[in-house]
């Protein structure tokens, strides 16, 4: 398909190219309908979120109260941290009024008045060019008071995070809007009854709403066309690790992981083997090599393989590769992001980390396999938000497929030597 | 102690935020941004201002790694090792900016020219390997680029 949210037109980012390619007119169109006409519409498209959880957005949308006397606010989640992940930044630089214009629709469909963008703090390159796209169409009219004079008035802010993956996490990145330290919340209550201040909150991923346009622009019928029926639209796949052109790629659906990498990002270098790969960003199940074939990106087929879509950040492993060295380094990653809340992540991941890193020293024991399953096993689901999972899992999935690697690399030494 | 500049900012600001607490991460930027790291005194300072306990920043400040409470080099070099780019060669990366700068990760040069840092993910596994200098990401980097970069900013 032609690309939709990062076509190839110069200049594009400049609100001038942008209204010229037929920018703004989605907001116009939204504004001449009735906010429950465009949830509908958005329901119906059959939209999934793009952040990683492949939630239903039009269905998220409708559990914010019509009726309410508080304010509402809507979050747009730019905190990509997700390792594999680098597809927002793009939208941010060549794409930015999609986004916003996606952010105004998603405000006037749930009555909201004001908007967040939060934008890890990293990207402050990225934090200006959102904010001078914002100026610019705060120019126009498009942003603040009475918008085109249809009534409707909403503020968006840029929010800048300071360095913490876990903000990505949506209960996360309001505390963090209410300038505490990033601890997710117990929920429920769900951000839609008890969000920012206590306020109804929606939480949508920065490309998820910048899909928002273009379904209002070309109708939900159009969208639900595109690609995986279950899982419809263009997506932003960002494939790294061993591939000869790594990038952003903007695909429908559905389209196989082979194809990807062989098709999209020119295959291996060396015409190597594929050892392993990451689909969706360092949380999802790894998927080896030698079974790839027929799995696609989108969430039945992913589901179907034992992975998840999470946010396409698609990371091929060589046969070179030391899996179980990739597995140690995500687990150090998750060691240093765990906010420290909850038992289980906290001492686990840094548990899983001290042993996969006997692995690679070559003093992991042949019981240290199930002592990670365990550990892992005992993360997942006992902790107040998904990183406790995301932990786990790709811990779960390595051993599940490459036990003979992990085997193969065990000594058998006498528990008591092993003081480290 | 925030510039005037800042302080007009800070006075938008508080038009778009309900409460006062969540100016807590704006006005540290603005801190740092000024002085280049976040001192006890400075925390004390963004307490007072914001009418939040001196705790509760520092409960920020020690959360966030973006946050430095002691000073950096001029140059804060940070290179990321998450998988994308340790598959592609990030641990070459980091012998080499060790090697050239006399300093191991963590630390900053004696005439605080430069600091190194091992960072997660930044968000340019595209690019990877890659190294942030200041807000200036440089993605694809050899170590032929990296002599060339430390030369022109030397």
């Amino acid at each position: 398909m032609e690309p939709v949210i990062l076509p190839n037109i110069k200049n594009l980012h400049t609100i001038d190219v942008y209204e010229a390619h037929g920018g703004y007119k989605a907001l116009r169109k939204a504004l001449s309908m009735k906010p429950e006409e465009v949830v509908e519409e958005v329901k119906k498209s059959n939209l999934r979120g793009r952040g990683g959880a492949c939630f239903p957005t039009g269905l998220k949308w409708s559990f914010m109260p019509k009726k309410t006397d508080k304010p509402k606010y809507l979050c747009v989640n730019g905190d990509e941290s997700e390792p594999g992940t680098f597809k927002d930044r793009q939208i941010f630089e060549f794409n930015p009024h999609l986004m916003i214009e996606g952010t105004l629709i998603a405000c006037y469909a749930m009555g909201i008045k004001t908007a967040f963008i939060y934008i890890r703090g990293e990207y402050g390159r990225w934090i200006r060019m959102v904010e001078k796209a914002l100026m610019d169409a705060r120019g126009r009219g498009y942003v603040g008071e009475n918008i085109l004079d249809s009534g409707f008035s909403t503020d968006i802010v840029v929010h800048k995070g300071a360095g913490a993956y876990i903000c990505g996490e949506e209960s996360a990145l309001m505390n963090s809007i209410e300038g505490e330290r990033g601890y997710p919340r117990v929920k429920p209550p769900f951000p839609a009854q008890y969000g920012l201040w206590g306020c109804p909150t929606t939480i949508n991923n920065v490309e998820t709403i910048s899909n928002v346009p273009l379904i209002i622009a070309n109708g939900w019928e159009w969208y639900a066309k595109i690609g995986a029926a279950k899982h419809p639209g263009p997506i932003l796949v960002g494939v790294s690790g061993h591939v000869r052109k790594p990038g952003v790629y903007e695909m429908a659906t559905g389209v196989s992981l082979l194809e990807i990498i062989y098709k999209y990002a020119g295959g291996v270098p060396d015409d190597k083997k594929i050892k392993a790969v990451i689909p969706g960003g360092s949380s999802t199940p790894i998927l080896r090599g030698d079974q790839l074939e027929g799995v696609c990106m989108d969430a039945d087929s992913m589901k179907a393989a034992g992975s998840a879509v999470g946010t396409a950040g698609l990371i091929v492993m060589d046969e070179d590769t030391d899996p179980i060295a990739v597995l140690a380094r995500i687990a150090k990653f998750y060691h240093h992001e765990s906010c420290g809340q909850c038992t289980p992540c906290r001492e686990g991941t840094g548990w899983l980390e001290k042993i996969l890193n006997r692995f690679v020293r070559g003093e992991g024991r042949k019981e240290d396999v199930d002592l990670l399953m365990d550990v892992a096993n005992n993360i997942e689901g006992n902790t107040i938000c998904a990183l406790g999972d995301a932990a786990a899992w790709p811990v779960q999935s390595m051993i599940r497929r490459f036990r003979d690697e992990f085997e193969r690399r065990a000594v058998s030494r006498p528990v008591e030597n092993l003081v480290a | 102690m925030l510039g005037p500049n800042h302080l007009q900012r800070l006075e938008e600001l508080k038009k778009l935020y309900p409460s006062s607490q969540a100016l807590v991460l704006p006005v540290l930027w603005m801190v740092q941004e000024q002085e280049g790291f976040i001192s006890k005194e400075s925390m004390r300072y963004v307490a007072e201002l914001l009418k939040v306990p001196y705790g509760h920043v520092l409960g920020v400040v020690t959360f966030y790694t973006m946050f430095h409470q002691r000073p950096v080099g001029r140059h804060h070099i940070e290179v990321c090792t998450n998988v994308s780019c340790m598959l592609r060669g990030a641990a070459n990366i980091v012998r080499h900016l060790e090697n050239k700068l006399g300093i191991k990760l963590g630390e900053t040069s004696k005439d605080g020219t430069w600091s190194l840092a091992e960072v997660e993910c930044m968000g340019a596994c595209g690019g990877a390997p890659m190294c942030a200098i200041g807000e200036e990401y440089h993605e694809h980097l050899t170590t032929e680029e990296i002599d060339r970069l430390l030369e022109r900013l030397h």
